[in-house]
């Protein structure tokens, strides 16, 4: 018998000994298996240059793809106001989804409701759904603001979020002042990046565009503030604690929209904070007025950019900035919009960038690497391996589309490190697979599904990205600003000792290399 | 020792029916009444717990249940590892349950097996407006040609699918007989549907009765000599190993495991049970459906077991052999025997560090009653459950066989509630789901997760009991949850007196 009181083995050890590896071996008799010379052919030819070509001739099929649905976005960027309720109008099981997801990820909370629409609201509709959920979210989490969303099903269905909220409140579901906006956020059109922008974009449309016909328009009075917004990212909380640290560091007067930074790290200590921190609504009105808005990831952004530029203010997006150049970038532009100069504290951050750089550079230039993920984020890293000689060599984002697939190549055409560099969009993990099998690179950067492609072909992975599942409190700390780029830094430098040290730790037969200094 | 167990029945009867009452305040008047109906005290000597269920979810609330979809690839079917499921409709559906159930399964992925791959579709626009079953057709064909060692399709339907008029059934129809009568299963387990995960696993069960078991010859053989101890493991999604756990024990008593449905299972598995000589139901919840019919239609027997703690795992060892021989009769003592010492080092260590402490639960199909005498096992004491998507049979079970006089009783819970329980009753454990546990923690109540096992497991059997009251034991006596006031903020209030 394996199992003891005094050392209990669970899942990772318990099935290893020789019961239940018995037990395993003569189940396979009911099991019909496939001859196991022929599952390991067909594992051989998965690997060839045939099969990448067959894979990468689907035209149907999606294999492990790189991207969630429109929602999701529209509930991460709506948390990140003031006591502000996601409302997602539709099925309750993408609810209940959405918010495993974000737990899953931070390790923490993550509040919203649905309309709870079923088979009667199919045919005639969410009305009833959404003036019955309204009144009791309203009652029940006194928001200060209930942002609604859509599920493919009301999409379908064609639910006018616009009329239905209207009646809501002639129904007094919420007080007729009280703040819905709303975003219809179609799962079938984009991703989770293009829910962020649609709900974002509806957040500020209802506060400066006259909430849906209640209220006088807003009138722009220009002042010298500046606006963020830093898109759908996994590590939210570390990122914008880091840009509100720079910007008070210049003293530039911000506002970040869609701070989520607060609500997705509350502290433990006896009382559960359903909301915390976010932009005020007062802070998300005047927003109207500053002198730019900046976002922090363009794909994130397309349509609330737009809208800011109709309202008379200077935009600017960036792609995740990563590293050194890209934060060099942000920060004179910060300097350039608002006519701050930028502090001594800042140059010296960057000197010790430079520094780590310039210490550790050599076991990474020449390195080659997959990246996959947002179309921001593997814009942002594959920059940031330019600067430090690495060699990005496939470039996968599921969600990524052709404006990105350009934007990508005229980057990599920038730099000699870029030359061997392959862009991919609108591929799936499936595909990578191939190309790891096909053109095998030395690491992989992606979120927690990498760790199938690294199992399968032994490409090291570096878990940058969203969402990360199997690693705790990564999102905690940034991966922006000088010191982020200095934490990415670290992350890729340890795989890489890590790498070393496995390949060399043989006793007696590679251990010559098992160096106590690298 | 917490607030819960100081007081007698009566007064603890009195406190949860004026919780209830407190509670219900928060609602709009229709809402308060719609929800009181699924609160309730149990009363001893009832056969149910006095609570409706099975009913639509209010709008609005933060209801904590999902949707067919999520009852049937999620639960039923995805397990199946050398089918192919595909998440037939937009991306997040699949990619919210990717790999997230911890079905384990033994296999090579990607190549014979398919578990912990995200199939889908991924309908895009054009796809609604034009309609999906052309990409479907062309979806198949992809598998075969990329996945060419899969025994069979499933397609499980996300919302749009059967709002736009699909006609999955035909596409299935036309091309298993393109592929030589492959197995080709169309599921109808749109998340609109019904109102929870419930109807999901009665939607996967009967695509089992009628696309596997109506398809497979009246003379088919299984490709085994039949024994007169041919049992099938019924209801168990083999989490952190569970199925395999038990399966052992079943074994060493004489039996013959024929089939898992559904963690590890196979296609050949589901074919083969109309040969098993007894159905054993775990999970009664999502797959009494396919029990019952396997009884009228082969004449199958079925009997539910409970694997959670030494108590239950030897009443229903017992209970299984009643139906075979005294070989097999004395093969349950003999097991029982077997794993008596260590069921006795077990309590001798844990039981002493969870004696009296209280335990809230919610969660599924059958774990707000099952685990319950595994806790009282450890001398621990269950003060409150519920159901997300129980239905009267499973309150009927839970008041007759295992919760105790004046248990607070929550039908489909919503956050709003559970928080207001939690907080007034400050147990010293709450088990539910991934999206109550950092809720609970912050409150610095110590939390397991009971879907997952919060990553361990397995829990059923003995084997997996050892793991279980460890993992207690982890959570209840954590030295964090002494320290989580600073030491210079005001003194510990009472409730975090109770959760120490």
């Amino acid at each position: 018998m394996p199992q003891s009181a005094e050392h209990v083995l669970d899942h990772v050890e318990l099935f290893r000994g020789p019961e239940y590896q018995q037990m395993l071996a003569k189940k396979k008799i009911f099991e019909n298996p496939r001859d196991p010379a022929e599952v390991e052919r067909i594992k051989e030819w998965t690997k060839t240059a045939e099969y990448r070509e067959k894979n990468f001739a689907r035209e149907a099929l999606a294999v492990n793809p790189a991207k969630a649905c429109q929602p999701l976005g529209a509930v991460f960027a709506s948390v990140g106001f003031e006591r502000t309720l996601p409302f997602v109008h539709g099925s309750q099981g993408c609810v209940a989804y959405y918010r495993s997801h974000l737990s899953r990820h931070f390790k923490e909370p993550s509040s919203c409701v649905s309309s709870s629409m079923t088979e009667d609201a199919a045919v005639f509709g969410g009305l009833n759904n959404m003036t019955d959920g309204l009144a009791n979210s309203y009652k029940m989490y006194k928001p200060k603001m209930i942002a609604v969303s859509t599920t493919c099903m009301a999409e379908v269905i064609g639910d006018d979020l616009n009329a239905f909220i209207k009646t809501s409140k002639e129904k007094g579901s919420v007080p007729a002042d009280f703040d819905v906006p709303f975003a219809h956020t179609p799962a079938f059109v984009g991703s989770h990046v293009t829910g962020y922008d649609n709900a974002l974009k509806g957040i500020l449309e209802h506060f400066w565009d006259g909430k849906a016909g209640t209220a006088p328009k807003l009138e722009r009075k220009p002042n010298g503030a500046i606006n963020i917004i830093g898109g759908f990212d996994g590590y939210t909380v570390g990122n914008l604690r880091e840009i509100k640290r720079i910007l008070e560091l210049m003293g530039i007067q911000h506002t970040v929209l869609a701070d989520n930074s607060e609500v997705f790290d509350t502290p433990t200590d006896g009382e559960f904070r359903m909301y915390d921190g976010g932009t005020t609504l007062k802070d998300a009105a005047n927003a109207i007025h500053a002198k730019a808005t900046i976002s922090m990831q363009q794909w994130c952004t397309e349509k609330t950019l737009s809208f800011a530029a109709e309202h008379g203010q200077d935009v600017l997006s960036f792609n995740y900035p990563v590293g050194l150049s890209a934060t060099d970038d942000f920060i004179v532009a910060l300097s350039r919009i608002s006519g701050k100069e930028i502090p001594e504290q800042l140059a010296r951050e960057r000197g010790r960038l430079v520094d780590a750089i310039a210490d550790s550079s050599a076991h990474v230039h020449g390195k080659k690497f997959a990246i996959y993920g947002d179309p921001d984020l593997c814009y942002g890293l594959a920059a940031f391996l330019l600067e430090l000689g690495a060699e990005p060599t496939h470039v996968l984002s599921t969600n990524g589309n052709k404006a990105w697939q350009e934007k990508m190549q005229a980057l990599l055409a920038s730099s000699p490190f870029g030359q061997g560099c392959q862009v991919y969009p609108g591929r799936d993990l499936w595909h990578m697979r191939s190309l790891l099998f096909t053109e095998p690179v030395d690491f992989l950067i992606g979120n927690t599904y990498g760790k199938y492609l690294e199992r399968d072909t032994a490409t090291p992975l570096i878990r940058i990205g969203f969402p990360i599942f199997d690693r705790h409190h990564h999102h905690r700390s940034p991966i922006w600003g000088y010191q982020g780029g200095l934490n990415v830094l670290v992350k890729i430098l340890d795989k890489i000792f890590d790498e070393i040290d496995n390949k060399t730790n043989i006793l007696g037969k590679t251990d010559y290399s098992f160096d106590i200094i690298r | 020792m917490s607030l819960a167990t100081t007081n007698s029945v009566a007064e603890i009867r009195a406190r949860n029916k004026e919780l209830i009452e407190e509670v219900l305040k928060v609602y709009p008047e229709k809402t308060a009444k719609r929800r009181a109906k699924h609160l309730n005290v149990h009363q001893a000597g009832k056969s149910d717990c006095g609570v409706k269920s099975n009913i639509k979810s209010i709008p609005g609330v933060m209801t904590i249940r999902g949707c067919a979809y999520a009852g049937s690839k999620g639960v039923v079917w995805g397990p199946i590892k050398d089918m192919v499921h595909i998440s037939h409709g937009p991306v997040g559906c699949g990619q919210y349950s990717w790999g997230s159930r911890r079905n384990y399964y033994v296999g090579t992925t990607g190549i014979d097996s398919f578990v912990t791959l995200q199939f889908t579709s991924d309908f895009q626009e054009k796809d609604i407006v034009f309609g999906g079953d052309k990409k479907l057709d062309k979806i198949l064909d992809e598998i075969q040609e990329l996945f060419p060692l899969n025994n069979g399709i499933t397609i499980q339907s996300e919302c749009p699918v059967g709002l736009i008029g699909d006609d999955i059934e035909a596409v299935s129809r036309a091309k298993s007989k393109e592929y030589g009568g492959k197995t080709i299963v169309p599921v109808r387990c749109e998340g609109f549907r019904g109102v929870s995960q419930s109807l999901g696993h009665h939607i996967a069960n009967d695509a089992v009765r009628d696309w596997i078991f109506g398809h497979i010859e009246a003379e088919g053989k299984p490709k085994f000599e039949p024994t007169p101890y041919d049992v099938a493991i019924i209801g168990d999604y083999n989490i952190g190993g569970d199925a395999w756990s038990s399966r052992i024990l079943l074994e060493e008593m004489g039996l013959r495991v024929i089939a898992q449905w559904s963690g590890d299972g196979s296609l050949a598995e589901l074919e083969a049970t109309p040969k098993a000589k007894l159905n054993i139901l775990h999970c009664y919840r999502s797959m009494n459906y396919i029990s019952r019919h396997m009884e009228e239609k082969f004449g199958i027997p079925w009997c539910e077991y409970n694997f959670f703690g030494p108590s239950k795992i030897a009443d229903s060892l017992r209970r299984i052999a009643g139906y075979f021989d005294d070989e097999i009769k004395e093969g349950a003592e003999r097991v029982i025997e077997k794993y008596q010492p260590l069921v006795d080092a077990v309590i001798a260590k844990y039981r002493p560090r969870l004696e009296g402490k209280t335990v809230m639960l919610y969660v599924g199909g059958l774990r707000p009653r099952h685990v319950i005498g595994a806790y009282e096992d450890l001398g621990m004491d269950v003060i409150g459950t519920g159901y997300e998507f129980g239905h009267n049979d499973d309150y009927q079970r839970t008041a007759q066989h295992y919760v105790k006089d004046s248990t607070l009783i929550y039908d489909d819970v919503n956050g709003y509630e559970f928080e207001r329980f939690v907080e007034k009753l400050q147990p010293d454990l709450v088990g539910s789901g991934i999206k109550e546990k950092y809720v609970f923690q912050k409150m610095s109540v110590p939390f397991r997760q009971m879907h997952s096992w919060d990553y361990s497991g397995p829990y059923h059997g003995y084997d997996g009991f050892a793991i279980f009251a460890r993992d207690m034991d982890m959570a209840v006596n954590s030295p964090i949850w002494k320290r989580t006031k600073a030491p210079w903020k005001e003194a510990p209030s009472a409730k975090l007196q109770a959760a120490e």
